[in-house]
């Protein structure tokens, strides 16, 4: 288990590396006027020049990087050019708000998806029907018009939730889950269908083993048979593809935190955005990617040691 | 805004052995192929003649028509509120998105198809390197990045849709990389090598050729994927808030939706249509390569499911009183047993076709026939183990006084827990890799005894088998142990709930000559121990000659001979018989079990 759980990690690290190299040479490397940005365009060239000297934009990219990495290892993002605020700082206050909305909606993808496998591989039938037209409605309608959809239905005609805003979980506990169960469940609708039939799929195949036939043989419950021996063979596959999904998750509450106005990563990462606000761009994507990598790493040893092979070794 | 999943994607990989010629002409046969062929160039007709078909142009604001409702003369679908006509700003916004679709799954099929032809081809170390690189890539936070690298990209819809290309070309890649590893060790393509094609020809002739449906498949979905992401970014801001596309409409229209909510049915309806038969087409084009396989596979699920009812017992009861009254005083009896499956068109292939045998308390018979003579299927049938497809009937079929022929789900599993048991044929696959021996062999005793009796229960069998060190073994899994002892567990499992019939399926074939001979000393010892009935199936004579006491010999699903063991050997009075015994081969040389034939089939297989 832990030569496997190293393996994942450097895995990790690796992704981590690339992604943030890339994102840094591709962001700094791009000549974006960024003091001229920030100074608007009354300010004199000297002005700009010391403004570029002060945020050490005019050192050659690769010493910029070395100082980015040098920072990072000492937990220092950087400072957001515009607020002044560090950028560690800030995405610390927003974790909660990013995260209550990504796990709660990996939880409803989760339990939705194996409960509907689980259901769909022994029953078949109308369940496999659903899914079908479930899938089909996610691909037609993109993510957009669902979540206005039902935004309009839930929150504006109904007034079941709040349509916009966030409410931290320590100040009211209902509040926080009002405000974050609707982008939950539309950051959830993409996901379900695939995974489920993924889930419904390995199930049959399972169910179709020879050591299904055997533990029949000794006339071990149908239910046992499923839900114990046959769903924990399946998971494997299961939290493969629930891995890659989490990533479009993530990537997908950037938009959906938008929406509804959260204050998570995706607002503070479009602000940047828009702003050319380097290091809290490059904070966004690091803390990203990092938060793509710890969930990998969970859902791996979560499969991992379901999986005795891996377990043992 | 889900990009697709490589599941969704290689997915479609199944819909590759198929004739392509005329998949196109078997789509638009299809009323939804048709439908989808029909709505698509409407569309893209439509973005096509904007110049033509437009009233106004699609950013000027006309303050007269602020908010006008459809059908103002000469705004056809109405203006939003800032007086911009919706119907030209609907044919933009056809353009932007069939473009975006366009550059979105052409950069992704390009980069992955290429790529995979290159991995799947070459191999090896190339291989390598691209499958590295391209399993980091869908590890890549793709949203984030387009967003954070929107300065560099300069925010144009046309560059983020390139870049979204790239981060969804995966999928591509690893459906293409597979396919073609397939078909690389295909003859046809060992054929083509031999009579002097050069590599470049055999990948775009015969390679390309296979890989073609699948990817056009999986471009579809990746196309509602970039145009959905496409309206996703515009709507939340990313590129100028003025141009027309589904994205900007629907931001506009979502904050006029309390004025004019109707406005936000344009774009919507125009990007569901066009997704609509985007995923219709490549679904039915799914259809159409898997053609009449899947096409049968659909209409056996449904035949099966309304036979099931025929399964029921014997509509002869003055037969069935007649053949039981015979069959008194025998531990199982069988009275015309007959198993069938559904075929492709509808009509039923029967395997065992009226069998008829008797077993006594304490007796061992061999039932032995080449494989395909219904051997196996006539012990799952008495197991009550055969799929759901299949369909059992006969005249009596008694173990121990009760009829086995009762279709009651729950009683049939009790008497599998503890009146009837099983030895499979292949030791290791019929072990749950997950769990410990132990819990297996303690799960299928627990319903007759308490936790703690069934582990020592076990325990004690475990040792009762010949394995060495019990505990050791009762917390180990499957992988841990020899296919030698895991037979030994799964014959311990089987006589665990000392049941008084035993069936055993081939249980020596797949194991090695020294083995085979070990096994078959403690089932002898079992079955005289506990007085077991034992059903013994398989094709060695030789086994049957080491163990059985009496023997029946089936082909094609019926019984052509049975009779006492000595007999059977002495006098073989059927030449298929004779030809059986006549295989079994002299004392010094040792036969490998599966035979050479099998192993060739399975071969092919792969």
């Amino acid at each position: 288990m832990i030569p496997f759980f190293l393996r994942r990690v450097g895995a990790g690290l690796v992704l981590i590396v690339i992604v943030t190299a890339i994102t840094f040479f591709l962001t700094y490397g791009a000549n974006i006027p960024v003091a001229r940005n920030i100074l608007g365009p009354t300010a004199s060239a000297e002005q700009v020049d010391i403004l570029n000297g002060q945020l050490g934009l005019n050192r050659p990219i690769l010493e910029q990087y070395f100082a980015w990495i040098g920072g990072v290892l000492q937990g220092d993002l950087g400072t957001s050019y515009y607020t002044s605020e560090p950028v560690v700082q800030a995405l610390a206050s927003r974790l909660p708000v990013t995260l209550s909305v990504v796990l709660l909606s990996a939880a409803i993808t989760l339990i939705i998806s194996t409960w509907l496998g689980v259901v769909g591989a022994a029953r078949g039938g109308v369940v496999d029907a659903v899914l079908q037209a479930f899938s089909t409605i996610t691909f037609v309608f993109p993510a957009i018009i669902l979540a206005i959809a039902m935004v309009y239905v839930f929150a504006i005609s109904l007034k079941l939730v709040p349509a916009v805003g966030y409410t931290p979980f320590g100040e009211s506990p209902e509040r926080w889950f009002a405000s974050v169960i609707l982008p939950a469940i539309i950051l959830s609708i993409g996901g379900i269908a695939a995974l489920a039939a993924q889930i419904r799929g390995s199930l049959v195949d399972e169910l179709s083993k020879d050591y299904v036939r055997t533990l029949r043989s000794r006339g071990v419950s149908e239910t046992s048979i499923l839900l114990k021996h046959a769903l924990r063979n399946a998971s494997g596959p299961g939290f493969t593809t629930f891995s890659l999904q989490f990533i479009s998750l993530f990537g997908a509450s950037l938009f959906i935190e938008k929406i509804f106005a959260l204050p998570g990563y995706g607002t503070y990462g479009f602000q940047a955005t828009i702003q050319f606000d380097l290091p809290a761009m490059l904070g966004v994507t690091l803390f990203g990617v990092g938060l793509v990598v710890v969930m990998n790493l969970v859902i791996d040893i979560a499969s991992g040691w379901l999986n005795p092979k891996v377990r043992m070794s | 805004m889900s990009t697709p999943t490589i599941d969704q994607v290689t997915d479609v990989a199944d819909a590759t052995a198929a004739k392509r010629a005329g998949a196109f002409r078997r789509i638009i046969t299809t009323p939804l192929g048709l439908f989808s062929v029909i709505v698509l160039i409407g569309i893209v007709m439509l973005g096509l003649l904007e110049p033509v078909l437009r009233g106004h142009d699609p950013n000027t604001a006309d303050l007269a028509a602020i908010n006008a409702p459809p059908g103002t003369p000469g705004y056809f679908l109405g203006a939003d509120q800032n007086g911009r006509d919706i119907w030209s700003r609907v044919l933009t916004a056809i353009n932007v998105s069939v473009t975006s679709a366009l550059i979105g799954s052409g950069v992704a099929v390009g980069i992955g198809s290429i790529l995979g032809l290159i991995s799947g081809y070459v191999g090896k170390r190339v291989d390598g390197v691209l499958a590295w690189i391209f399993s980091l890539l869908m590890t890549f936070p793709a949203l984030i990045l387009i967003m954070v690298l929107q300065p560099i990209t300069g925010g144009t819809y046309q560059t983020m849709m390139a870049l979204f290309g790239i981060f969804i070309s995966p999928g591509i890649f690893w459906l293409v990389r597979n396919l073609v590893r397939g078909v690389k060790n295909e003859l046809y393509v060992d054929a083509a090598k031999v009579s002097g094609l050069s590599n470049r020809r055999i990948l775009s002739r015969h390679v390309l050729y296979v890989v073609r449906g699948p990817i056009i498949i999986s471009a579809a979905f990746m196309a509602t994927a970039a145009i959905g992401i496409q309206a996703g970014l515009a709507f939340l801001g990313f590129g100028s808030a003025q141009d027309a596309n589904f994205g900007t409409m629907t931001a506009d229209a979502f904050l006029n939706i309390y004025r004019a909510p109707l406005q936000l049915l344009w774009p919507s309806l125009f990007l569901g249509l066009m997704n609509a038969a985007l995923v219709l087409l490549g679904n039915s084009y799914r259809d159409a390569l898997a053609g009449p396989q899947a096409a049968a596979r659909r209409h056996r699920k449904k035949r099966s499911a309304s036979t099931s009812d025929a399964t029921a017992p014997s509509e002869e009861p003055t037969e069935a009183r007649k053949a039981s009254a015979q069959t008194q005083g025998k531990l199982l009896s069988v009275r015309n047993l007959r198993v069938s499956y559904p075929n492709l068109d509808g009509t039923r292939k029967e395997v065992v076709k009226g069998i008829s045998l008797d077993i006594h308390a304490g007796e061992i018979v061999g039932l032995v026939g080449e494989s395909g003579s219904g051997k196996s299927q006539t012990a799952f049938s008495i197991l009550g183990l055969l799929p759901k497809q299949a369909e059992v009937s006969a005249d009596v079929m008694n173990l121990a006084g009760d009829s086995l022929l009762n279709h009651d789900a729950k009683l049939l599993r009790r008497m599998r827990g503890s009146v009837i048991s099983y030895i499979p044929q292949e030791p290791m696959s019929n072990l749950d890799p997950s769990f410990t021996i132990g819990s297996q062999l303690v799960e299928g005793l627990s319903s007759s005894m308490s936790k703690k009796e069934a582990k020592e229960t076990a325990l004690a069998l475990l040792a009762r088998v010949g394995i060495t060190d019990p505990e050791r073994t009762f917390k180990s899994y499957p992988h841990q142990i020899s296919g030698g002892m895991a037979q030994r567990v799964l014959i311990a499992g089987a006589v665990a709930p000392r049941p008084k019939l035993l069936i055993a399926d081939e249980p020596t074939t797949a194991l090695d000559v020294t083995v085979q001979a070990e096994i078959l000393d403690l089932l002898r010892d079992l079955q005289g121990e506990l007085g077991m009935g034992v059903l013994l199936v398989t094709h060695n004579f030789g086994v049957v000659a080491d163990i059985c006491d009496r023997v029946l010999v089936m082909r094609d699903g019926e019984m052509v001979e049975g009779g006492d063991v000595r007999t059977i050997f002495r006098n073989p009075s059927h030449p298929y018989t004779q030809e059986l015994i006549a295989s079994i081969l002299d004392e010094e040389t040792v036969r490998t079990d599966p035979a050479p034939a099998v192993l060739a089939s399975a071969k092919e297989q792969k």
